[in-house]
């Protein structure tokens, strides 16, 4: 067989990059870590970092922020991951947030998120000291995601600042830092959504059992289908959880994520169903609906 | 809808596994679009996007919401507001950053970078073309070639980005004349003949009403090409890169424990396999490939694109940043080359200024030793310059700090393009692409001497030195300075002033006060500062030296020499009261410019050796701290 560089398909040219872009990280920085975010961008992101270091293991440690409101099975499934693949795993919750039990019943879901989330992941990031965050997130989800660099420089108030980005030519990426800055890194920039289902289907990716079909407790709140995944979700007055055959396309805490009816049990059956759909994806999640540009004012407050 | 099957849906009957097979092995198109601000390019995007049935159905209803009184095809779409993203950009209606897009068919993903129009946004333009292999370039029918249109295909050439298809847009406003098309595009192949494109082809568009989109427009019947679409499926834009020369470098040695030792990589040109004789580009050594490794097991052969750990049969020693290459193959290794660079900061480029260069895996500081000239991007005029400007191009001749491993960027994208690093602020200033290695500094070697620094050292009794004074006009350097100088040579040692004024006079009278030629006049004292170090005399240099950047290639110039920075910090107030020359009140009457303080910056050494205090301290009391900190 003739070798050829031409032959290289687009899913094998997309790990390679993303491989590049994992390696760049070990190499330039001091403290990377990477954001494990347990849904199914961040399985492809583990098996990528996996395949970067092979037969290394993965050299910095995985952080997940937990707001501790996500889904149980969630929770299980990332101690399974650390388990089986040896890396390590540092999770954070905003301790102000636990004491003032802010949850997303009594504080909305933008404050919840802002506390649980966004302050979590910058006190996280802070006390870590981490030069280099990686990240899962695509260009493909959202308008202002489709600007950012690979390799996205934040001051030291972890703030974005979308018209002062570095150019980034080629590869070669600028990896400089002044003290107390950090770069965030997305090696799944240029995948799309079909990209991360049909290499989680060719590289048989373990990814957590939410996303396939199957009967689960559900209430409605405004149009949407909240499972019921804990005894901790407060039912209103007269309302009782009826079983509906549904799956997620998005994971996140659970009372703040829409499940939708679907018989989609397989990976094969996902993508189909998800090639016929005529829904994006980010619209399951409640965040992004509130105002035109909310992701990217989110992003300059710190929001990954 | 047509014969071309756009949309990646597969129907109820298809083998879901045939149709993954088929996902999963597509190929992969990545181009960008340029053209004038008006000629469309979000407009043909997002027609790109509607035609591929790649727009939701939450995105079409919020679209439609959105383009009410706006500029409307038959769908009552305003295409362009599916790909200006930023809330900026949509405030002021254009686009201001690169942003990439994502569609495909059956037959190919599609990564489209779309690059902003206006002349100040060369840069934006230039980096979008760094990853794409095809540009659309736009042309509004009814303007024909604009300035723009020439600049954007000057700089894909400068890139090298080698397919290029001439969008000729709004073709329904011209009602769809052959003549007006024909004319444009043979305008534009008269222009492009020199720029070294490999492929290319004029399509006549209606982006918003989808003419020669997706099929043949029956509006434009004299038209035989084929429509963009299916053009951009089938085009062949894959250069074999395996069949040039290999090059590996160097990202990460993989070392998880004493028995295995493997170089992870990009191939980058070329193809590895197990049993290839290998050499390290830098050091020459020689090694063979025992193993390629990769997570999904051993390979035989990696070719270029693949991302692999190389394990070598020897022990050598190999880094990152090192290049691997087959032996009578290297790329060259020296320490100068000529290039040409757009300039993407807002801080002019220098001659003489120091930077960090990154080249492939390699970083190293570099300074631009030439500007030997600037090209107009409008009119491909060169002329001769002293600086280059945000979004200007250049050719310039870079030296390294020690040598490093590239090819000529015609050769190979990879070991020939580069980046220009800020030293203090890490802002990426410019992007290069190698023209050739200069062979003057393959030959060109230091002669060493016997008699050497350290032995006029002990002849001379002290150890030579430089001490940099930097500080306002007015603040004291060169009263420390002639204060100092007389104690040392009254204590029998060798020491010199050079001072700014006295090299004005001389050496550097055909220097201005420009930033530019300051630079250029701190450069030369630096180096003759040097030489009479090595000399064996203690050096005082007495200039205002402004700048950091000059400041830290005067030590850089320095190399071993013991450098020592001090600053007097005078405030400008006090400085201005003084007045010794009278200077403060010219510039302030605006008889002279460039004054540093008055409308020239100073930039304050974060990092002196030494601060001295010449508002509240005698110039006795400073020479005095000063002499203690010399150790002589």
């Amino acid at each position: 067989m003739s070798p050829s560089s031409a032959s290289l398909t687009h899913l094998a040219r997309l790990e390679a990059e993303s491989i590049e872009i994992f390696r760049e990280v070990a190499a330039s920085f001091e403290r990377p870590v990477m954001m494990y975010s347990i849904g199914k961008d961040s399985s492809v992101l583990l098996h990528l970092a996996r395949k970067a270091f092979y037969p290394s293991r993965i050299p910095f440690p995985l952080l997940h922020i937990d707001t501790t409101w996500k889904f149980g099975e969630m929770i299980a499934f990332r101690d399974k991951m650390a388990e089986d693949f040896g890396f390590e795993l540092r999770v954070h919750t905003n301790p102000d947030g636990v004491a003032n039990n802010v949850n997303p019943f009594d504080h909305g879901s933008s404050r919840y998120t802002d506390i649980m989330k966004t302050q979590a992941l910058r006190q996280a990031l802070g006390a870590g000291k981490y030069d280099a965050a990686i990240g899962g997130a695509r260009r493909d989800e959202e308008k202002s995601r489709a600007k950012e660099r690979i390799f996205s420089h934040r001051n030291a108030n972890h703030a974005w600042d979308p018209k002062n980005q570095r150019p980034e030519l080629w590869r070669v990426y600028n990896t400089r830092l002044a003290p107390g800055e950090s770069m965030r890194v997305f090696p799944l920039s240029n995948w799309t959504e079909l990209d991360i289902w049909t290499y989680i289907y060719s590289e048989q990716i373990p990814i957590v059992p939410l996303y396939f079909a199957k009967p689960r407790p559900v209430v409605e709140r405004s149009g949407t289908m909240i499972m019921v995944d804990d005894e901790r979700f407060r039912l209103e007055d007269g309302e009782t959880p009826r079983e509906e055959i549904v799956r997620f396309r998005t994971l996140g805490c659970y009372p703040l994520t829409g499940a939708i009816p679907s018989n989609a049990a397989t990976l094969p059956e996902i993508i189909m169903e998800m090639q016929a759909s005529r829904t994006s994806e980010r619209e399951g999640r409640l965040i992004d609906s509130d105002q035109a540009g909310s992701m990217e004012k989110k992003k300059q407050e710190g929001y990954f | 809808m047509s014969t071309l099957s756009t949309a990646s849906i597969p129907s109820p009957d298809t083998d879901i596994d045939v149709w993954l097979s088929q996902q999963t092995d597509k190929s992969l198109l990545r181009f960008l679009t340029c053209g004038s601000v008006d000629d469309g390019k979000s407009t043909l995007i997002g027609r790109l996007l509607y035609d591929s049935q790649l727009i939701l159905d939450d995105q079409l209803a919020s679209l439609k919401n959105d383009s009410r009184n706006r500029h409307v095809g038959d769908e009552g779409i305003d295409f362009s507001l599916l790909v200006d993203g930023l809330v900026a950009e949509r405030e002021q209606g254009i686009t201001i950053d690169v942003a990439y897009r994502f569609f495909s068919t059956d037959k190919r993903k599609f990564i489209v970078a779309d690059t902003p129009g206006h002349e100040q946004y060369t840069r934006n333009m230039a980096t979008g073309a760094s990853n794409a292999d095809l540009a659309l370039l736009l042309v509004d029918a009814r303007k024909g070639l604009l300035t723009q249109t020439r600049r954007h295909s000057f700089i894909l050439s400068l890139i090298g980005v080698k397919h290029v298809v001439l969008v000729i847009n709004k073709i329904d406003l011209v009602d769809y004349s052959e003549e007006v098309f024909a004319q444009i595009e043979a305008d534009y192949l008269e222009f492009a003949k020199d720029l070294g494109f490999k492929s290319f082809a004029a399509v006549p568009v209606s982006a918003l009403r989808g003419d020669n989109i997706v099929e043949p427009s029956t509006r434009t019947p004299w038209f035989k090409g084929q429509p963009l679409l299916p053009y951009l499926e089938n085009i062949i834009v894959d250069e074999d890169k395996s069949q040039a020369l290999f090059r590996f470098p160097v990202q990460w040695v993989n070392r998880p424990n004493l028995d295995f030792r493997g170089f992870s990589g990009t191939v980058a040109s070329g193809v590895a396999r197990v049993g290839d004789e290998i050499l390290v580009a830098a050091s020459k050594k020689p090694a063979k490939i025992a193993s390629i490794v990769t997570m999904d097991g051993d390979l035989e052969q990696a070719v270029a694109g693949q991302a692999v750990t190389l394990v070598l049969d020897r022990e050598i020693d190999v880094s990152r940043g090192d290049v691997l290459t087959h032996s009578g193959q290297t790329p060259d290794f020296s320490n100068q080359f000529q290039a040409e660079i757009v300039w993407m900061a807002d801080e002019p480029a220098y001659p003489g200024r120091s930077y960090l260069l990154k080249l492939g895996t390699q970083m190293v500081p570099a300074t631009i030793t030439d500007l030997k000239h600037k090209t107009n991007v409008n009119t491909l005029e060169k002329s001769a310059a002293k600086r280059l400007d945000l979004n200007e191009v250049g050719t310039i001749t870079i030296a390294t700090d020690k040598p490093i491993a590239f090819d000529p960027y015609k050769d190979n994208g990879t070991t020939g393009g580069f980046i220009l690093i800020d030293r203090i602020h890490n802002l990426t200033l410019g992007a290069g692409t190698v023209t050739y290695g200069l062979q003057r500094a393959k030959n060109l070697s230091y002669q060493s001497f016997d008699v050497n620094r350290e032995a006029r050292s002990r002849l001379n009794g002290h150890e030579a030195q430089i001490i940099w004074f930097t500080g306002l006009s007015g603040s004291g350097k060169s009263t420390v300075a002639n204060l100092i100088e007389k104690r040392l040579v009254a204590e029998g040692k060798h020491a010199y002033i050079l001072d700014g004024d006295n090299v004005r006079h001389g050496l550097n009278k055909d220097l201005g006060f420009t930033e530019a030629a300051r630079v250029e006049n701190i450069r030369r004292v630096a180096e003759v500062a040097r030489l009479m170090a090595d000399a064996g005399l203690i050096v005082l240099v007495s200039f205002i030296s402004p700048f950091r950047n000059e400041r830290r290639l005067a030590r850089e110039i320095a190399g071993d020499i013991k450098f020592l920075e001090a600053y007097v910090d005078t405030p400008i107030e006090v400085c201005e009261a003084r007045d010794p020359k009278g200077l403060y009140a010219k510039a302030r009457r605006g008889e002279i410019t460039n004054f540093t303080g008055i409308d020239s910056p100073f930039e304050a050494p974060e990092r002196a050796d030494l601060v001295l205090h010449g508002a509240t301290a005698t110039p006795e009391d400073m020479a005095e701290e000063l002499y203690r900190r010399l150790g002589l």
